[in-house]
């Protein structure tokens, strides 16, 4: 049978009351955090990849990239397929899903005598305006073509507006390439 | 007249060198030690970035320098920003407050003594002899500051940070000034330099290891009378250090008695509505504060620019014209050692509820304070009374200072209550 106690609040005891020791107790603590964290042996300064002074790293020379996980919502990109077909079909499942509205597609037709003329579709233009982006990932979940993908790319900078918006081009380059998957289009089955 | 025009070159020498060039930097950079302490305390590196930005020249690297230039670039951020008056404050009051809380502050730093002679000139700029007093009666208007700040502001989360800061000062103004009386009582003086000149010749106030028949590795030191006078004297000066030092706290409205600007519940406390220069002004002015403070604690309680244990006189006589740089130096240590506890308690203790420091103040240390005086006079009469009038007395402290503790019990009491039937209610 589980034991109960009733817990009571604890009481001060007198030398809690002086508060003097209390306060000489404290400097003591911060004290040893000032002197470890100057020595670089703060606690979770290995594992955090401290760069010798306290925990943290220094940011643009130190990076974290190599511990991202698998499941790190980094900037949304398009990506071709092992034969280097472009994956997406325009369906514009994602432009409408985006809850702040990033993502614009204007579709184009795939013309008669191409290799993949029976996909039909493809986008002419893709833009995400990474200004609105916020990496929820709807676009990646909502894909049935398996065609929009959250990368690691986490450093989104720019010195205009225009310049923040990523074009097809821009989106395939980070996206490159991925295998597998979808294979209705390519008779790989 | 040419000694009226010489006095008055040199003075202008001191005031320059002493505010412009000692203690401007020195406040500039204590901002970057509170910065740099803080965070590696925090286990964080802290601003280690501002150096000189050669990559802009086309060079290949910036120097950094630790971030040493931070205080060059906060100091350039500050006279850049936009100066905001918000349309609903009092502009005169306004404009005026920042000014009257940098100014005493600096003003009170001209007593201060800060090193011993330099080519015969002493590094004071005022040899005055009412040194505690002006520095209590100048730093005390600088309550006008952050209270006028408050007020002018008409906003009502900056004039509850001014209403503190009154009372808060005010009431830490009466400990201050009670635990100091047996520091003058037992110098006799009230001119710092000479104060500081006792303290060289026969031990720090509350180090008092030496004296002039030596010191406490010689014979001679243990069996001389007026050794055993100063360690008896001793502990009641280490009650006034200890009162003086945390009155000094609530005075700058530093860490754990920061009230008036109290950012979790008042915002910004009374610089809420303030920008650009004239926050910086209420910034300096804190940490100018917090300056005087510390040199008033080392001056009064650690022996000011003296090195100590009887090597000030070999000093002088050795360096002679320059001895005062090297006692400089040692003033400076102890101060920035002083400027780093100040960070150190900052970053240690939390905040204290408002009827917690008002009852540390008017329950705790006034009584303590007075006590404590009492305590002093009683070992200093000691060698001047007899037998029979010294009991007497002995039998007056202790009574008053039953007297004293009840008193303070029943006030305990009663704000206890109090504070009940607030919470009832």
């Amino acid at each position: 049978m589980a034991k109960v106690t009733k817990l009571t609040r604890p009481t001060l005891s007198k030398s809690d009351e002086i508060y003097l020791i209390g306060i000489f107790k404290g400097t003591l603590v911060t004290l040893k955090h000032a002197v470890k964290s100057v020595m670089g042996k703060s606690r979770g300064a290995d594992s955090l990849k401290s760069s010798g002074l306290g925990v943290t790293m220094q940011y643009p020379e130190e990076k974290w990239d190599d511990e991202l996980p698998e499941y790190y919502r980094g900037a949304p990109a398009l990506v071709t397929d092992e034969m280097d077909r472009e994956r997406c079909v325009s369906c514009q499942l994602c432009e409408f899903i985006c809850p702040p509205k990033a993502i614009k597609i204007i579709p184009g037709e795939i013309a008669e005598g191409d290799e993949w003329a029976k996909v039909e579709k493809k986008p002419k233009e893709f833009e995400i305006d990474m200004i609105r982006c916020i990496y929820c990932g709807l676009c990646e979940e909502v894909c049935p073509e398996q065609a929009i993908y959250l990368r690691k790319d986490y450093a989104i900078t720019g010195t205009s507006r225009e310049e923040m918006v990523h074009d097809k081009e821009k989106l395939y380059e980070i996206g490159g390439k991925r295998v597998g998957l979808v294979n209705k289009w390519n008779e790989l089955k | 007249m040419e000694e009226l025009i010489l006095f008055i070159i040199i003075s202008i020498a001191k005031v320059v060198g002493i505010t412009f060039v000692l203690t401007l930097p020195i406040i500039a950079y204590s901002v970057y030690a509170e910065r740099r302490f803080a965070a590696i305390i925090q286990d964080r590196v802290g601003p280690n970035r501002a150096g000189i930005p050669l990559t802009i020249f086309g060079f290949k690297k910036d120097i950094n320098f630790f971030g040493l230039l931070q205080p060059l670039a906060d100091g350039l951020k500050f006279i850049l920003k936009e100066d905001f008056v918000p349309s609903h404050v009092n502009k005169f009051f306004f404009w005026l407050a920042p000014a009257l809380t940098m100014v005493p502050a600096l003003v009170t730093l001209s007593v201060v003594p800060f090193g011993s002679e330099l080519f015969g000139e002493k590094l004071v700029i005022a040899d005055v002899s009412v040194g505690p007093l002006l520095i209590f009666a100048v730093a005390s208007l600088s309550v006008y500051g952050i209270t006028l700040a408050g007020w002018a502001s008409n906003n009502k989360y900056s004039f509850f940070g001014g209403v503190r800061s009154c009372a808060q000062m005010i009431s830490y103004e009466i400990a201050l000034g009670l635990s100091v009386i047996p520091v003058l009582m037992h110098f006799g003086d009230l001119n710092l330099s000479n104060i500081v000149q006792q303290q060289a010749d026969s031990g720090w106030l509350i180090l008092p290891l030496w004296n002039e028949s030596g010191h406490m590795f010689s014979a001679a030191f243990w069996s001389s009378p007026e050794t055993h006078e100063r360690l008896l004297l001793w502990i009641p000066m280490i009650i006034s250090f200890f009162i003086f030092t945390i009155s000094i706290f609530a005075e700058t409205n530093r860490m754990p008695f920061d009230l008036p600007e109290c950012e979790t519940e008042l915002v910004g406390g009374y610089h809420t509505e303030y920008s650009s220069m004239k926050f910086a002004l209420f910034f300096l002015g804190e940490y100018a504060a917090m300056i005087v403070g510390s040199a008033l604690i080392v001056t009064l309680f650690l022996g000011g620019w003296s090195i100590g244990f009887g090597a000030d006189a070999w000093v002088i006589s050795t360096f002679g014209d320059w001895a005062g740089l090297i006692h400089l130096g040692a003033f400076l240590t102890k101060l920035v050692a002083f400027i780093l506890f100040f960070i150190l308690i900052r970053w240690t203790v939390p905040r204290f509820r408002y009827d917690q420091l008002m009852k540390l103040g008017w329950v705790v240390f006034f009584e303590l304070a007075l006590i404590n005086i009492l305590i002093a006079a009683l070992v200093m009469s000691f060698p001047h009374l007899t037998a029979t009038e010294f009991s007497a007395t002995a039998v007056g402290v202790v009574v008053f200072s039953g007297l004293m503790f009840y008193i303070a019990k029943s006030l305990d009491r009663m704000l206890a209550s109090d504070t009940k039937k607030e919470a009832q209610s």
